[in-house]
């Protein structure tokens, strides 16, 4: 049993993270302030559930998505999108692997890469449906273990890998409609004529 | 390794071979380190020798990098406060404690 007077001591270092994916769940700063401190509070008064030695931040993410999920979602009354659209894999490899030749010199990858914005990477991920947007998150941003999103979002771990797979290539696809509309990259031809 | 290097990284490249389509397929496992070692060294075997999919793996590694770099917020400094006096005012039993 976790003695609440470590709590503070030992749960702060994780706000950093935690207001992150608040902000990136809730999309809206307000929200996200407080649903970080709905779920510091919620935390607190349920540390002694918390084994001691096990994963906290896996813990703190588990509150703070439960908390999304059940509070803010229904606030907002957004109806949950489950569906995307099937995107090929590789989707913006294939696309900006076609800059390269075009490029001397540095990869046309890494280029674009560096030219997308902190907001575009953040909005592109903001524009996946909630499921989808979380398990990335989870993985990419947070660097969770398949089998800690699998408990953090309470679903079977084929579910984690089948939205974090369709989520990835959907960011990928949002990525490169950012980058199109911002000029950085342009539509590959559909053929090549001259070298 | 690479001795056969050529024109890598064309985007006409299809990966259509059974080897290519196999090793796409498990392209995120290998990035996220969800493979067992066997299979991690089946697809790291295949990636020595493909210069295609050696470079679409850099690829998909880089932007996994890339997200994770440009998705972080600096937490506003009230949020750290505001947290701190919830926390006071729970371990004192509730609401109660004097306001500034």
């Amino acid at each position: 049993m976790a003695d609440q007077s470590h709590f503070a001591d030992l749960a702060m270092e994780h706000m950093s993270s935690l207001y992150t994916a608040a902000l990136r769940m809730t999309r809206n700063p307000a929200d996200a302030e407080d649903l970080v401190q709905e779920t510091y509070l919620k935390a607190y008064r349920a540390f002694g559930t918390f084994q001691e030695g096990t994963n906290l931040k896996a813990w703190l993410y588990k509150i703070l998505t439960n908390t999304f999920i059940n509070s803010y979602r229904s606030r907002k009354r957004r109806p949950e999108q489950t569906e995307l659209d099937e995107v090929e894999d590789l989707y913006l490899y294939r696309r900006l692997g076609g800059l390269e030749a075009a490029l001397a010199g540095r990869s046309a990858e890494e280029e674009v890469m560096d030219h997308f914005t902190e907001t575009d990477v953040k909005e592109a991920l903001e524009s996946l449906p909630e499921q989808f947007r979380i398990a990335v998150l989870l993985a990419d941003v947070e660097g969770f273990s398949y089998k800690e999103i699998a408990e953090i979002i309470n679903v079977p771990i084929g579910t984690v890998m089948s939205r974090l797979h369709r989520g990835r290539k959907a960011l990928q696809k949002a990525l490169f409609e950012f980058g199109m509309q911002r000029g950085l990259v342009a539509p590959v031809p559909e053929s090549q004529g001259t070298n | 390794m690479d001795s056969a290097h050529g024109p890598g990284g064309e985007p006409a490249y299809d990966f259509s071979s059974e080897d290519c389509r196999e090793a796409i397929h498990t392209l995120y496992h290998f990035l996220d380190g969800e493979l067992t070692e066997s299979r991690r060294l089946e697809i790291q075997h295949h990636l020595d020798e493909c210069s295609p999919c050696l470079e679409a793996f850099d690829f998909e590694a880089e932007l996994k990098i890339v997200v994770a770099r440009k998705c972080r917020d600096q937490v506003p400094d009230g949020l750290r406060w505001r947290v701190h006096q919830a926390l006071m005012e729970a371990s004192n039993g509730g609401p109660g404690i004097e306001h500034t």
